[in-house]
């Protein structure tokens, strides 16, 4: 690997920048590794890199069915803050956050954080009440979080709508400072650029077909398109796919898979300076560095692995938008896309072991898996080093289903979140 | 927008006016009492989610507010048939 620095890119530049290295060359897949991850979205490949760099494991290859980032890390709205109700999410939510801080300088590789504040704006007497619980909440855990008043909110946003006669009046909203945005494509570039130099094959185009496993259970390695891929610990990061993953491995999954919609606006000047949120009209909102209006719609309602969704959740947002933030009603949409999530019963993730010897399990983020990029990656190589799950994931396991221990985050937002 | 057929109204009407209900034919406990907490976990939150045909449960909320049963690829989100209540489910698939 080539470093970015100011000397590397001079001397380049004298020779047309035709020295650099190809960040991820194409690998044949070797007959075994002592970890195979499957899915090469920011989660997976940020795995395989600490695995590399943490542990010490670096004859590890990350699988992919498509390309590298072309699921939901290149789908999501790029929105990070970790404002969560519950003690366990607020902390497994702020260790991302924390790890966001530094990220750039780890990779050596611009992933464009941007500390610009997530405001949640409260339309009604039941929000404001909810965002103050969850202001105290995340004070007592440690997380930023403050409530403003709607002159305050306008004063942060100024494109925003407060007046009192407004269709979504504004009465107040929870802004976490810390929260932000970063470029999503450049998460899963810099976290297989790092990976690549300590060592990981990343195989794109390679869907798994099946899991062997011996006669003990354990594992044993992947079927694959391109052949038997030998490996004793396995870890599944494959978002909307992963229970179709686990019944290879015969296991039953408390997941459902759904069609999540965003869309971006034509680019414009620098107009909205911060991410807006709002979960009672289901509408969130931020400017893209290139100038796009990046926003995020609803889930369609029924489980789906079509990749796109249907135009009346599009419209419903839109309506919104424009309701809260009147100067857009003229703004063009330019792309619609939708990526399938799987969502849980409490709307948690699960970072966990499963009943499989070797098997590893990081999926149920749901509409919100990109903020915890970085932290599901560490905690899942943490869990596949140690056979076992740090403090921050061990609540995010499987067994919570059975025993009731949920962490019900869905009854906490009131809304997908 | 996805146009559903409901058996009840027999026409085909737009997805605006469904709901919908979850995977269908999960059958209620008979004693609940006597199940034990993995059967329960089963039959609360362990759900088919298949790639492929499904059957599921919607309901014409803004028409006869009825619940019936459907079979929907989820590849291609196209419905191969609705059927009412009670019914079996005519492919003879499972979940």
């Amino acid at each position: 690997m080539k470093r970015f620095s100011g000397l590397n890119l001079l001397a380049q530049a004298f020779d047309g920048h035709r020295g650099w290295p190809e960040h991820w060359p194409d690998k044949a897949p070797k007959a075994a590794y002592d970890v195979i991850i499957i899915g090469a979205g920011g989660h997976g490949l940020g795995a395989a890199y600490y695995l590399a760099t943490k542990y010490g494991i670096s004859n590890v290859a990350v699988i992919e069915k498509g390309w590298l980032g072309g699921g939901n890390a290149g789908r999501n709205t790029t929105i990070i803050r970790s404002n969560y109700l519950y003690d366990e999410s607020a902390h497994l939510y702020d260790h991302a956050v924390k790890l966001w801080d530094g990220l750039s300088q780890e990779l050596n590789y611009n992933v464009m954080y941007s500390k610009r504040g997530v405001l949640m704006l409260a339309h009604n007497v039941h929000d404001v009440q909810s965002f103050k619980r969850h202001i105290h909440a995340n004070r007592l855990n440690g997380v930023d979080n403050e409530w403003l008043t709607p002159d305050q909110c306008k004063a942060y946003c100024p494109p925003l709508d407060i007046a009192a006669n407004a269709r979504h009046p504004v009465l107040g909203g929870a802004l976490q400072r810390r929260g932000g945005t970063a470029r999503h494509d450049s998460v899963a570039w810099g976290y297989a650029r790092g990976a690549v130099a300590r060592g990981v094959d990343i195989i794109q185009n390679c869907a798994v077909t099946g899991i062997r496993r011996g006669p003990d259970g354990a594992v044993l390695g992947v079927e694959t398109e391109r052949g038997f891929i030998g490996a004793t610990k396995i870890g599944v990061s494959a978002a909307g796919s992963t229970s179709l993953v686990m019944k290879m491995a015969g296991l039953d999954f408390p997941l459902e898979s759904y069609p999540l919609q965003a869309l971006v606006s034509e680019p414009v000047k620098p107009i909205f300076p911060c991410v807006v949120m709002s979960n009672t009209v289901h509408a969130y909102i931020s400017q893209s560095d290139k100038g796009e209006l990046v926003i995020g719609a609803g889930t369609d309602q029924y489980v789906s692995y079509s990749q796109r969704g249907a135009l009346h959740i599009i419209e419903h947002t839109l309506a919104a938008i424009c309701e809260i933030f009147p100067i857009f009603t003229r703004m063009r949409m330019l792309r619609t896309w939708g990526g399938i999530v799987d969502v849980t019963p409490d709307r948690s993730p699960i970072l966990a072991k499963t009943p499989v010897p070797g098997l590893y399990v990081n999926c149920g983020w749901g509409t919100g898996g990109f903020k915890a990029t970085p932290g599901a990656a560490d905690l899942l190589a943490h869990t596949i080093a140690h056979d076992a799950p740090h403090a921050i994931n061990a609540p995010f396991n499987l067994d919570r289903f059975r025993n009731g221990r949920l962490i019900d985050e869905a009854a906490a937002a009131a809304v997908a979140h | 927008m996805i146009l559903i057929h409901c058996p009840y109204c027999e026409q085909d009407r737009p997805e605006i006016e469904f709901t919908y209900g979850g995977q269908a034919h999960i059958a209620r406990p008979h004693d609940p009492a006597a199940l034990t907490d993995r059967e329960w976990e089963t039959y609360l939150y362990i759900r088919a989610n298949p790639r492929g045909l499904h059957a599921e449960r919607w309901r014409h909320i803004h028409g006869c507010a009825r619940f019936f049963n459907a079979v929907r690829d989820t590849v291609t989100d196209r419905f191969t048939v609705t059927y009412k209540t009670g019914e079996a489910r005519p492919d003879g698939g499972v979940a």
